[in-house]
């Protein structure tokens, strides 16, 4: 580019000659050459703003196209991850306390046939029934000849039956792989576990859930992908529990009994380390409920935590208890306990129509079970204060152990609970209630008072619950027991080495559909407490219709039936869950030493 | 001078490119190692699973318990039971060292007058 001087000498020269201003010509130049420089700036800031602007478009293009990219594109597992993906099974583990596996999962797959591909139906339809002996094969042939295009023929085979199954070679016959629920101990922990199945089902996958006890309880928490495949700990211990079946079915064999229930509860915590019903099931191959008579006489049906019973005398204590509580007695008063005794147009009667009277002290009522004992006890107290007070133990509403059945197996109660509702209630007549709730009945009152949730889940420390009897009635109330066993109706509950307390229930069976009880039918109970001078454990055993034929007639009292069996749960127990038993001192060997 | 100047980074950007592919392959391998890898830890997972369960299946109370009692006579094992404990005072420890007999042994008889 050419500079033009703002005078061009020419150009003034020419214009003095003509007698103009020279100056007019420098300014018309100046202007010229202002303006030669805004166009070019101006042109360079436009030339910016396009880049500029080039830019932008550029960059949010890409933003855009990126995310019509994701938009469109297939969903696809981060493959430079690090770390595996731990979740293997749909449905986490159930172990128990120590981490012993309770429940697990296994691949397995089920076999299901497409006719239409079939090649030889009806060898096909004979080869199977020959590996399955439970399938049908005359359905089969009608099955796979029929217009059928899909069906399922096995939910779980084994490796072996697949390899089989491939061995017949026939394309239409498929496997879909399987989850199954795996319970390895069989019947060890059957009514706690419950039981899983095939919800729904596709070729690729089904569902595994859960049909009873806590598996259906806590189906959620076991299918919540979010826990990380976390097994879920119980307050079950595998060791505790598999002795206390063990003992249990000897017991209920020994004393011809129909059914037996057991539960041992941790008593500041509630944890149930054990919980066994007999008759049991195998949870892998859950038997179907029975369509017709009484529940209560399958396998399924949990005595533990469903068997609503009149337990009886078990319940004596918390009168006692009540009457202590309230400052009406001590453990030595005396109270009125002449036999029988009228009250309205009932008479009350002593076992075998004894009579313990005219008095007796508290302590003994307990001894003794006296039933007139307790009954004047009950009218003291009154019947609202009573009511109260049982309520205040949970005994009159579901427990809140994490079980399917157990919102079901609500307590039995009379509609009024008038005085002699009261009366029979303080020797566990008249309502009705699980062992359960007798188990955590007995670890609230015992534990020094404050109230026990039963759970199944393994808790940290103990929860703190409200005090429901101050600490001197809980330790005089324990004592009482431990007198039950020294010189009452449990002394078979005596155990070398570890202070037993407890308490002694016989009730006679309610006919069922009528009024009335059997005279021949009991459920025996012992409501038990170790050890008694700084109680640990709660201990329920229940045995159905047992009697022990080993004498000349047969004795049906929860004394001579339950009691042996819970004192030798005990036995084997106690040093399971690490309680050293106070081992008596050894006598002093007959040396003389010669000084003497 | 200016021939250099446009060589060199013509050669620059043939190896880079060189660079960028051969490092496009690694990266696949890379990735396809790690698929492969994480497959076989799902299979290992599996097979854990499996496993355990049958460890625990293998382990469970009622075979143990019959297994004890098959071969009482060898292992001698029995249920934990309460005289199983014992005090510190009734465990009996090993006889205190009496040190070596090198010495002169005097008799008490050859003291006596």
């Amino acid at each position: 580019m050419t500079r033009t001087p703002l005078r061009p000498l020419a150009r003034i020269l020419d214009a003095r000659q003509r007698g103009e201003n020279p100056d007019a010509i420098e300014r018309e130049n100046l202007r010229l050459r202002h303006e030669a420089m805004r166009d070019s700036a101006r042109r360079r800031a436009e030339g910016r703003l396009v880049v500029l602007a080039g830019a932008f478009v550029l960059a949010f293009g890409v933003v855009g196209l990126r995310m019509g990219l994701m938009a469109a594109a297939e969903p696809q597992e981060p493959r430079a991850e690090l770390a595996g993906n731990p979740i293997v099974g749909q449905r986490a583990d159930i172990t128990d306390r120590n981490g012993r596996v309770l429940a697990t999962n296994l691949s397995t797959y089920a076999l299901y046939a497409q006719p239409p591909k079939l090649i030889d139906r009806v060898g096909a339809a004979k080869k199977l029934a020959a590996i399955f002996p439970d399938l049908d094969e005359e359905r089969l042939v009608k099955d796979f000849t029929g217009t059928r295009k899909f069906l399922w023929i096995k939910k779980k085979v084994s490796p072996e039956q697949r390899q089989a199954v491939h061995d017949i070679g026939d394309p239409g016959l498929l496997f879909g792989p399987r989850e199954m629920r795996l319970y390895p101990n069989g019947r060890l922990a059957a009514h706690v576990l419950g039981g899983a199945s095939f919800g729904r089902e596709g070729v690729n996958s089904a569902e595994v859930i859960g049909v009873a006890g806590i598996e259906k309880a806590m189906d959620d928490t076991l299918r919540n992908p979010a826990r990380g495949g976390a097994p879920l700990v119980l307050s079950i211990d595998m060791t505790v529990q598999s002795t206390m079946r063990e003992v249990l079915y000897g017991g209920m064999r020994l004393m011809n009994a129909k059914g037996a229930a057991g539960i041992l509860m941790d008593i500041d915590s509630g944890e149930i380390l054990s919980m066994v019903s007999l008759p049991d099931f195998d949870p892998n191959d859950r038997p179907r409920p029975l369509t017709k008579g009484d529940a209560g006489d399958s396998p399924l049906f949990n005595r533990a935590v469903q068997g609503v019973y009149e337990l009886g005398s078990v319940f004596k204590i918390f009168a006692v208890a009540q009457a202590m509580e309230l400052g009406l007695v001590g453990p030595n008063t005396l109270v009125d306990a002449d036999a029988p005794m009228k009250w309205g147009r009932f008479t009350l009667r002593e076992f075998q129509n004894k009579n313990y009277g005219p008095l007796l002290s508290v302590s003994d009522v307990i001894t003794k079970s006296s039933n007139v004992g307790t009954a004047r006890l009950a009218l003291q107290i009154g019947p609202e204060r009573q009511k109260a007070f049982l309520d205040s133990f949970g005994v009159f509403d579901p427990t809140p152990v994490e079980l399917v059945e157990a919102s079901g197996a609500k307590p039995l109660l009379p509609p009024k609970w008038s005085e002699i509702v009261a009366i029979t209630a303080s020797y566990g007549h008249g309502f009705s209630a699980s062992p359960l709730h007798l188990a955590a009945a007995y670890s609230s009152l015992l534990n020094g008072g404050t109230k026990v949730e039963p759970t199944l889940l393994k808790r940290d420390g103990a929860p703190s619950g409200n005090r429901l009897v101050s600490e001197r009635v809980s330790r005089a109330s324990a004592k009482m027991l431990r007198q039950v066993v020294l010189e009452g109706t449990a002394s078979f509950g005596r155990v070398p080495g570890y202070e037993v307390g407890g308490k002694t229930g016989t009730a006679n069976k309610p006919i069922a559909g009528r009024k009335g009880y059997y005279k021949d039918k009991n459920i025996n109970t012992f409501a038990s407490v170790f050890p008694a001078d700084d109680p640990a454990y709660v201990l329920i055993v229940m045995l159905d219709e047992a009697s022990d034929n080993s004498g000349r007639e047969p004795r049906r009292t929860a004394g001579w039936t339950a009691v042996p069996v819970a004192a030798e749960v005990i036995r084997r127990t106690a040093p399971l869950l690490g309680l050293r038993p106070k081992i008596e001192p050894v006598a002093a060997s007959g040396v003389t030493l010669a000084s003497e | 001078m200016r021939l250099l100047l446009y060589v060199l980074p013509g050669l620059a950007i043939v190896a880079l490119a060189f660079w960028a592919y051969s490092e496009n392959y690694e990266t696949q391998k890379s990735l396809s190692r790690v698929r492969d890898l994480q497959r076989q830890i799902g299979i290992e997972h599996e097979t854990l699973a499996i496993l355990r369960a049958e460890w625990a299946y293998l382990s469970r109370p009622e075979r143990l318990r019959d297994l004890a009692d098959l071969n009482f006579t060898a292992l001698g094992l029995m249920p934990l039971l309460p005289y199983h404990f014992a005090g510190v005072d009734q465990i009996g420890y090993p006889p205190e060292d009496l040190g070596p007999l090198n010495g002169t042994i005097t008799l008490m008889s050859e003291t006596l007058p």
